[in-house]
């Protein structure tokens, strides 16, 4: 079950807990990262995306303005449901999100047609993004404008990710999910839990635990499951088909 | 035909005259009432005990016709044939025998119910989800006998059909009338999406025509919303008069189709008369209401007259939570653990339940009001809630209405497999 590859999401659900933990105001000052070497890692984003005065949209979206820019909004462009679906819940790219969308796209937006497979390195995830900053509103002049400080590194307990769910319990759980979600996998307008891998399923329910997803049943549904009683639904729900 | 088989299965266990045990047949639960809380309570404990227990579901209907989205229905959003749903999987998928008949009585000593069809089925656990029938006399002029006349259209099928088919044979200006019921009652919103789709047929048919609703209520659920989307989308068309002005005494003359409101009368073309509610009759005949409804156990749902009686959805008093579709679904999921629990040893874990109620004002133009409750020794409470905001934007009420089908195609699958 939670087994291999886990190191990458853990860094997900460091941020999001960072992010929860540190929204008080004690951010460090340190910048996201180096702007200079962000403009090479964005030799992996190139072909599909633009940045600058010419920018157009390509395979995906232009990019500039990023920053602080509501999920799946150039009106020029045709996104995915998922993506638009989240940006009508309310997903609004700040230094998280993005840092989470783009170390693994699938765990943040599952159902985006961003066919990439994520920048599993934290220094070239903070280097392009400051890069991408470069494009964006600049903080100094308009103080609302997304904060380019990323806050300090927090420990989360690797127990979280390592818990193995009981899936009876599991499966009382779950029977409150399937009002909403269909236990055959079947999508009418709400999306399919069933079949998932394990971290992904326990990454984006801390997302919305945390609100850094969007979605107000979500957030509200997720809020009072415990650590194990997410594991819990992670093992139950991975197991259908 | 398989009941048949049952009414001797069951005479025979009868006639043992000991309590139940394992291994003298299967422990038989009996479910009356096949909607929102029974089909549920039916197919969980028949699927979750995996053939340990015997599940009999009474339910007069062949098929159920969801009352949640009827609304949609008489503003031409969904077909009538889409709300209907027939028991056929949960007969041949999850061995439940399904009996079409309406229970007449319940011995609580000898635990068996009577059916009007003649027989007795026994049972060793009772659910009863009945869900609700009429106050009789709560609004003056108006009895069962004048709903062909004055529709409720409160409870599925039929009436709905007759409440859309007397909006569509409206004059040109004609007068909508809307008597709204009393706290407390099934779907808090229903009304006012009603008047909602109401008002979006006749923008497109009959623009001069007109809404009256009339309220016994001071406020009521998403009160906000709807003003808003009604401003918005029907401006000038709904007036609503509430117990300032009278809405609180009110008249119906079914015969003349006139509606008297505080003694002014007022000439109507149609009349949706929603009255006063209470706890499904055969709660009564069960014994385990208390005034209007049947108080329960709020972490297992049993009766509090009768351990052996569980009672769900509307017909119960709920505590917090409002009556709605999604409630009697959360409430039967309570209901199948504590009920297997009890019968076969199976694990118990602490109850819980939530609730989402979405309405729709104007072509998608979607709204939701939700909140997850916990069981307390005496009342489901309230832990956490949301509601739609005002002025959202129109990307967001689009998403909303959008998952709303997916949250009825969910609950229709979680009823009836
Ligand atoms: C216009 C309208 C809109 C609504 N919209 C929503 C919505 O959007 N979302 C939502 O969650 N809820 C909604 N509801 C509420 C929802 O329909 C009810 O709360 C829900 O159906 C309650 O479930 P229940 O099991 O208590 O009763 P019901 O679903 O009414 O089921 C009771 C069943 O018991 C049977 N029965 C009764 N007496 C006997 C007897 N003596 N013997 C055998 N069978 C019997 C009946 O035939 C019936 O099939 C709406 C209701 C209305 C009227
Ligand atoms: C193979 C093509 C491809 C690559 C490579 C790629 N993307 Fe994307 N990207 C897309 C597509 C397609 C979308 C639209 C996704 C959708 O609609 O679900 C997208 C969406 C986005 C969005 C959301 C935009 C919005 O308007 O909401 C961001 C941010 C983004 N990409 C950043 C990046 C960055 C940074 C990189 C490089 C590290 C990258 N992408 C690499 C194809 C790509
Ligand atoms: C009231 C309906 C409802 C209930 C109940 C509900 N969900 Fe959801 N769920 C939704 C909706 C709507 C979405 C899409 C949200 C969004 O846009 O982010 C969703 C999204 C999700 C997602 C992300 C899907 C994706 O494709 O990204 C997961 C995982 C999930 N839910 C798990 C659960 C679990 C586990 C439960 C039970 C504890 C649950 N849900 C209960 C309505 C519900």
């Amino acid at each position: 079950m939670m087994s291999g590859g886990i190191s990458g999401l853990a860094g997900l659900a460091v941020g999001i807990l960072a992010s929860a933990l540190l929204a008080g105001g004690k951010l460090a000052a340190n910048e996201i990262g180096d702007a200079d070497r962000g403009r090479d890692v964005f030799r992996a984003c190139a072909p599909c995306h633009q940045v600058g005065a010419d920018a157009t949209n390509r395979v995906g979206p232009q990019l500039n303005g990023i920053f602080g820019r509501k999920a799946a909004s150039v009106d020029t462009y045709v996104y995915s449901k998922s993506l638009a679906r989240a940006g009508s819940d309310g997903l609004i790219w700040d230094l998280v999100r993005l840092d989470a969308y783009l170390e693994n796209p699938k765990a943040l937006v599952s159902g985006t047609r961003m066919n990439f497979r994520g920048l599993k390195d934290k220094q070239d995830r903070d280097d392009v993004l400051a890069y991408l900053r470069l494009f964006s509103d600049d903080p100094a002049n308009i103080p609302e404008a997304q904060p380019t400080a990323r806050p300090a590194e927090v420990d989360l307990p690797p127990e979280i990710l390592a818990l193995v769910g009981d899936p009876d319990y599991g499966e009382y759980l779950g029977s409150e999910c399937q009002t909403c979600h269909q236990g055959d996998g079947s999508d009418a307008g709400i999306p399919a839990i069933t079949g998932w891998p394990d971290e992904d399923f326990v990454v984006a329910m801390h997302a919305y635990k945390q609100k850094v997803r969007p979605h107000p049943v979500m957030q509200m549904m997720a809020g009072r499951l415990s650590d194990e009683e997410i594991a819990a639904l992670a093992a139950y729900f991975g197991g259908l088909e | 035909m398989t009941f048949h088989r049952r009414t001797f299965l069951g005479a025979t266990a009868a006639s043992l005259a000991a309590p139940m045990v394992m291994g003298q047949g299967s422990p038989r639960v009996v479910v009356i009432g096949g909607g929102a809380g029974g089909a549920t309570a039916a197919r969980y404990v028949a699927k979750d005990s995996k053939g340990a227990i015997d599940v009999t579901l009474i339910e007069p209907s062949r098929s159920y016709y969801t009352c949640f989205f009827s609304n949609l229905y008489i503003g031409g959003f969904r077909e009538l044939s889409s709300l209907a749903h027939s028991y056929g999987t949960l007969a041949a998928d999850y061995g439940v025998n399904v009996v079409h008949d309406w229970a007449i009585g319940i011995d609580r000593d000898a635990k068996t119910v009577s059916l009007a069809g003649g027989g007795q089925v026994p049972y060793d656990r009772l659910i009863l989800s009945p869900g609700i029938d009429f106050v009789d006399g709560s609004v003056p002029g108006w009895s069962l006998a004048a709903q062909n006349a004055m529709p409720h259209a409160y409870k599925g099928g039929s009436q709905t059909e007759l409440l859309k088919a007397q909006v569509e044979a409206m004059p040109q200006g004609g007068v909508f009338a809307m008597i709204a019921p009393p706290n407390p009652y099934r779907c808090p919103p229903g009304p006012y999406e009603r008047v909602s789709m109401v008002a979006h047929k006749l923008k497109a048919e009959n623009p001069t025509a007109k809404i009256l609703i009339v309220d016994p209520k001071e406020k009521y659920s998403k009160q906000a919303l709807f003003e808003e989307g009604w401003q918005a989308h029907y401006g000038g068309m709904i007036e609503r008069i509430g117990p300032d002005f009278g809405g609180a005494s009110v008249e119906v003359r079914p015969d003349a189709m006139e509606v008297v409101i505080d003694g002014e009368v007022e000439k109507v073309d149609v009349c949706n008369v929603i009255p006063a509610m209470k706890a499904g009759r055969i709660c009564d005949l069960a014994g385990v209401s208390e005034g209007n409804w049947a108080p329960v156990v709020p972490a297992t749902m049993q009766a509090r007259a009768d351990d052996n009686i569980h009672v769900l959805g509307d017909a119960t008093s709920q505590g917090d939570m409002p009556k709605s579709g999604f409630s009697a679904n959360s409430q039967a999921k309570v209901a199948a653990m504590a009920v297997r629990g009890a019968l076969t040893g199976s694990k118990v874990f602490p109850a819980r339940f939530s609730n989402t109620c979405w309405s729709l004002i104007d072509s998608d133009d979607g709204v939701k009001v939700g909140a997850t409750y916990e069981a307390t020794e005496e009342k489901i409470s309230k832990v956490d809630g949301f509601i739609s905001q005002r002025g959202e934007d129109a990307d967001l009420r689009k998403a909303t209405y959008e998952e709303s089908l997916g949250w009825y195609a969910g609950i229709t699958a979680d009823m009836f497999g």
